[in-house]
């Protein structure tokens, strides 16, 4: 049989999303529904005094209110959640008191019989505050700036090797800017949604969120129940970016409100809300340094971020941490610093850290080539990093080189002018411009089951969650070729706290870490499927040596005479099961962190035990990791035409060329890069979140306000794979892709429209004002 | 959003008697309103859907000028072959507003009638005098970069949104209106009012009128005319900056321009002062300097608005460029 992964096949759920089939968070249809409307607050700093619901209580329809007064009292969640989950605001649990952190916080909600009477209730509620002086601007309060603990999985925001400071002195050739991007939303379009409902003293939750496991610990420990009253499901989530990463006050609140009036709750953040109660990324302020001699080779790379978080967390921009490890230098400082705003709190956002990271660190590297009188290409070969010099670890696999070659080809990098602002198409100015992408290859521990059935179909059990990326169809063709099955006998089952526990959609990793644990199910089941067969005096196969039997086509059969065969159903059948069941957990850790074995008894620790025997699973965990470090790269080029007089930018094309290990699918595979390429172009020229200057609250709040693009600003994207498996990542070899595709493209733009016009903007957005 | 009364009418009569109570609203095309009701910023007791008032005619007057009923769509209008034939501004500027579906809904009355997109409008916990009045002005020491430059006071310095409207100021449009004492006419630029110390009152409008039609006078043969808007986005956006320039050269000297600027001013914004400049001139770049340099003169900036002085500057000579050449 063909091997189904590697191919572009067709979506699992395609249909199901585009008929309006598939089952969104807030969309469950659940009987005796009340809903939920929050209340937030309208000031930006000080302690609420009354909230006054006279008016509300009476409205029709309304069931009830739910206030710091009322509102049932929450634990702090467990700082290490089994689940894996975050509490976006740890020290911000909602409506636990009457402090106001930022514009834009929960108060209080509405409970109604139906949406537009807790709506119309929630207007009339007023609320009297003790209003204090908000903490409001970034560069304004630069000198309160600290130094934070660790980044995102554990990830180190002090970085230093040699003396940068000291080679800066002394280089022959030096660049210091500082560039700056604003805050952005993720505007996922599915909004962040709950429906809580109780059934005695169990709580089922229907949750849009990027970790069903994670959502299900926090429940878990906030509201002190045990961990098998609560059920997380998530089926479809439409986008994330982040913003669904960590848990925010609705999920809590819809379980509180639904426990409170004894009545299941949905509680939907409108798109306004979301701009302050549901994350967003930071503003970032990069100095950033760069010396060389006079042949272009890296003396010296300093990056130092200052970025700002909220009062009731601390959430870094680790903006830098791609720096030491993306080229060679032998001296590297890379340093963060966060200042405290009035401001909701930040949270992951599409490549966290290394979307605004290479932004400043690819633009400064332009504007050094620019200097050097050397093709940025050409800058970018002499100080290719051949090894991760930071962790002084070989890269598992690395084909940079590679990608920048043929994305320079794709583009026609030839035809780029070295002199900026001369070159014209017509009216209009033509740039070139590249960079570097580069993104971490997480894996994390992952739980699967699988379960082959009598008649001939196999399904595939993991509580993971597809945000829209393809997980389920991936899933599907690394089962389906495990199995020997093909792709439509096999049903993956995702977004489900009771399906054994699977990696949360972050980071980049599920494909990674989920991957290798379907696969190594599959084979499980398979290999106690042969074990039948061989030990059966009334099979064919009797007898047999178990490694001479390979599976195929719902058949196992001898690899030398395929057809001494039989089909699993024939095997099932005769020894009178309906299936036979396996699962497998897959300990293997890429992060800074060790993997954790599963706690006695729990679910988790089962699989672990009966993953002992399972070969696959040993194989994949007894590779050693240790010398590795494991990244993906690739390379970003972008053309540009952009009109002199009106300051107007027009994306002709763009090619990003990536190194991600083996694709999986390559249609699921080229939509996530062309989305994050995409994402570039936004940040590069339109996204941005706008502050009250003066009282510190959001302003844009809507997208007629908050600018995405537009079909009409999408030009011709051309994406290309490498596609050489990682040998050291699993035996699957695929290194995650979700994030890549955002890295470095916002730096190419910028760099292109350099070289088209010879203004060097290194503030984000670039707009028309800033290029006239 | 509160609740209200649906009334429909089938006739303008009928609409008229309704609209005469104070909290009433006529509601057409519906995409900006049902925004507003939303966001509590139109709380009316009472909507009037005007949707099946048989307004929605395209009328070719003997005399040439067209008579546009106030139902008709964006979309409609712009791909009427006469309007794209004799008057290319007026179908450029539909078609650079907003998206195709949100063009295919909204009507011309509505465009007319839209309001604001200043931020601070939008969001009920700023202050804002047009919202309410006397509360203050969030935007004037506030975020102002899409805010106006042209027409503003110390009480409001909010845009006018209008692409349609711009065009319709060049063109000299006429609108048509009815109310319980009959009908009457406005001059385009008689019709939007400037902020003043009353930014709530937009417009010249009375309660109980109705929009029924919008009457573009026809063109002295050889005229051009174009739309030009410059964005931030290629499409589904506002303008930072548009023109519309209706031109009739002879011989290489105007005898005639209409100019009006989108994008600048708290209303669709008639360049007067830049028409002196070029009526009887030579069509050539530095005549289409100088009426820019006019049609801006009284142009004041705002903290992150400063920018559109020059940038509407380079929208206008660009879009007189393209319309009249350069001799
Ligand atoms: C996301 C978005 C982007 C947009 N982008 C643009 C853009 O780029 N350029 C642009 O020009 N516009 C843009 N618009 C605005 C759009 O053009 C207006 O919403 C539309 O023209 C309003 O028409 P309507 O028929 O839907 O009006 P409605 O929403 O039904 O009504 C609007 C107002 O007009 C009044 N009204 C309607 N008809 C009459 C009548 N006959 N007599 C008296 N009063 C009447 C109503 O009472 C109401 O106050 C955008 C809108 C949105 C939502
Ligand atoms: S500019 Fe006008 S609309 Fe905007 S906040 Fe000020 S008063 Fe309100």
């Amino acid at each position: 049989m063909i091997e189904s992964v590697g191919k572009p096949i067709d979506r699992v759920d395609g249909r199901l999303k585009v008929t309006g089939a598939a089952t969104y968070a807030a969309e469950f249809p659940v009987k005796n529904l009340a809903y939920g409307v929050s209340v937030l607050s309208t000031i930006t700093k000080g302690r609420v005094k009354i909230v006054d619901i006279a008016q509300a209580k009476k409205m029709p329809g309304v069931i009830g209110i739910m206030t710091s007064e009322n509102s049932m009292q929450l634990h702090f969640p467990n700082a290490s959640d089994p689940g894996g989950g975050k509490f976006a605001e740890k020290d911000l649990l909602p409506l636990q008191n009457d402090r106001v952190f930022y514009g834009g916080q929960h108060i209080a909600v509405v409970i109604a019989e139906t949406f537009e009477q807790a709506e119309h209730a929630a207007a009339t509620i007023k609320i009297l505050y003790d209003e204090q002086a908000p903490v409001v601007g970034l560069e304004k309060n630069i000198a309160t700036a600290y130094k934070p603990g660790a980044g995102l999985g554990g990830a180190e925001t002090q970085t230093k090797r040699g003396d940068a400071e000291a080679a800066l002195q002394t280089a022959a050739v030096k660049t210091d800017e500082t560039y700056t991007t604003p805050v952005y939303h993720h505007n996922a379009m599915e909004p962040h949604a709950t429906i809580a409902e109780w059934k005695g003293d169990e709580l089922m939750v229907y949750d849009a969120t990027q970790s069903v496991m994670g959502v299900k610990g926090l429940l878990t420990s906030m509201l002190g129940i045990p961990a098998e009253k609560v059920r997380v499901v998530a089926l479809y989530i439409g986008g994330g970016f982040g913003s669904k990463g960590f848990t925010w006050g609705n999920t809590i609140l819809a379980a509180m409100a639904a426990k409170q009036f004894n009545r299941p709750v949905k509680l939907v953040l409108s798109r306004q809300q979301a701009f302050s109660a549901a994350g967003r990324r930071t503003q970032t302020i990069q100095k950033l340094a760069l010396g060389a001699d006079q042949n272009g080779k890296l003396s010296a790379i300093k990056h130092a971020t200052t970025s700002e978080t909220s009062f009731v967390d601390e959430f870094v921009e680790t903006a830098g941490v791609a720096t030491s490890m993306i080229y060679s230098s032998p001296n590297v400082d890379v340093s963060h610093e966060l200042v405290r705003l009035n401001r909701g709190t930040p949270c992951p956002t599409r490549a966290p850290g290394e979307a605004p990271g290479t932004y400043a660190l690819e633009a400064a590297m332009d504007e050094l080539a620019n200097k050097l009188k050397l093709d940025p290409l050409q800058l970018r070969l002499i100080n290719h990093a051949d090894m991760e010099e930071q962790k002084k670890k070989q890269f598992s696999s690395k084909n940079l080189k590679e990608c920048y070659q043929r994305g320079a080809d794709a583009i026609g990098w030839s035809k780029r002018n070295p002199t900026p602002g001369v070159t014209r198409e017509g009216k209009y100015l033509v740039g070139y411009g590249m960079a570097t992408a580069t993104y971490p290859a997480n894996r994390s521990a992952s739980t699967a089951r699988a379960t082959l059935f009598a008649d001939g179909h196999a399904e595939i059990l993991c509580g993971t969650q597809d945000i829209g990326t393809g997980t389920y169809t991936i899933a599907t063709q690394i089962a389906a070729d495990a199995f020997g099955l093909p792709i439509d006998k096999v049903k993956v089952k995702l977004g489900d706290s009771m399906y054994p526990k699977g990696a949360q959609s972050g980071g980049s990793q599920v494909t990674a870490s989920v991957g290798p644990a379907v696969r190594a199910a599959a084979l499980g089941a398979i290999s106690k499927l042969i074990d039948l067969a061989v030990s059966d005096s009334n099979s064919s196969l009797h007898g047999y040596k178990k490694g001479d039997i390979i599976a195929d086509n719902g058949r196992i059969h001898l690899k030398s005479n395929p057809v001494k065969a039989e089909t699993y159903t024939q095997i099932l059948n005769r020894n009178g099961l309906d299936k036979v069941e396996a699962q497998a957990k897959t300990n293997v850790s890429t992060r800074a962190q060790a993997p954790t074995p599963a706690p006695a008894g729990s679910p988790e620790a089962k699989a672990e035990e009966e993953s002992k025997a399972n070969a696959a699973v040993q194989a994949d965990e007894k590779t050693d990791r240790t010398p590795y470090s494991f990244h993906s790269f690739g390379a970003q080029f972008v053309k540009v035409l952009v009109d002199p007089d009106l300051g107007t930018i027009k994306v002709d094309k763009i090619v990003g060329v990536m190194d991600i290990g083996k694709v999986m699918n390559l249609k699921t595979a080229t939509n996530q890069i062309m989305g994050g390429m995409i994402f570039g172009i936004g940040m590069a020229l339109m996204e941005n979140t706008q502050y009250d200057p003066n009282n510190g609250r959001v302003v844009t709040r809507d997208l007629a306000q908050y600018l995405v693009p537009v079909h009409a600003d999408i030009p011709e994207i051309e994406v290309q794979f490498i596609d050489k498996p990682d040998p050291y990542i699993s035996p699957l070899g695929a290194r995650g892709i979700g994030e890549i595709g955002i890295t470095g493209i916002t730096a190419a733009i910028a760099n292109a429209i350099y070289n088209a016009t010879g203004k060097r903007v290194r503030d984000l957005p670039i707009t028309p004002d800033k290029l006239i | 959003m509160e609740p209200f009364k649906l009334i429909r009418v089938q006739d303008n009569q009928a609409a008229i008697h309704a609209a005469g109570v104070t909290r009433t609203k006529f509601i057409a095309g519906g995409t900006n309103m049902l925004d507003l009701m939303k966001l509590n910023i139109e709380t009316p007791k009472q909507v009037i859907d005007i949707n099946k008032l048989g307004l929605n005619k395209i009328e070719e007057l003997k005399s040439g000028n067209i008579l546009i009923g106030a139902l008709v769509k964006n979309s409609d209008l712009a791909y009427h072959p006469t309007i794209i034939k004799n008057f290319p501004v007026l179908s450029e500027a539909l078609l650079s507003g907003a998206s195709p579906q949100l063009r295919n809904m909204a009507s011309v009355g509505g465009n007319l009638m839209q309001r604001t997109r200043c931020p601070y409008f939008y969001n009920t916990d700023f202050a804002c005098n047009k919202r309410v009045p006397g509360s203050g002005c969030a935007a004037i020491d506030g975020y102002n970069r899409n805010n106006a430059i042209l027409g503003t006071s110390d009480k409001c310095i909010a845009t006018h949104p209008s692409d349609m409207c711009v065009a319709m100021a060049a063109l000299g449009a006429i609108i048509h209106v009815q109310g319980i004492k009959g009908v009457r006419t406005i001059p385009f630029t008689d019709f939007h009012l400037l902020p003043g110390q009353t930014p709530h009152i937009e417009h010249t409008l009375k309660q109980d009128e109705l929009i029924t039609h919008v009457e573009i006078p026809a063109l002295p043969s050889g005229s051009k005319s174009h739309y030009l808007k410059v964005r931030d986005r290629a499409s589904y956006e506002f303008a930072l900056t548009s023109a519309a320039v209706v031109l009739n050269i002879q011989n290489g000297r105007i005898k005639n321009a209409r100019l009006a600027l989108g994008g600048v001013g708290t209303k669709p914004w008639r360049a007067l002062l830049a028409e002196k400049v070029l009526i009887g001139a030579i069509a050539n770049e530095q005549n289409y300097r100088t009426a820019a340099a006019a049609a801006l003169s009284q142009a004041k900036g705002h903290k992150d608005n400063t920018f559109k002085i020059e940038l509407a500057k380079r929208t206008l000579v660009r879009a007189l460029i393209t319309t009249g050449g350069m001799s």
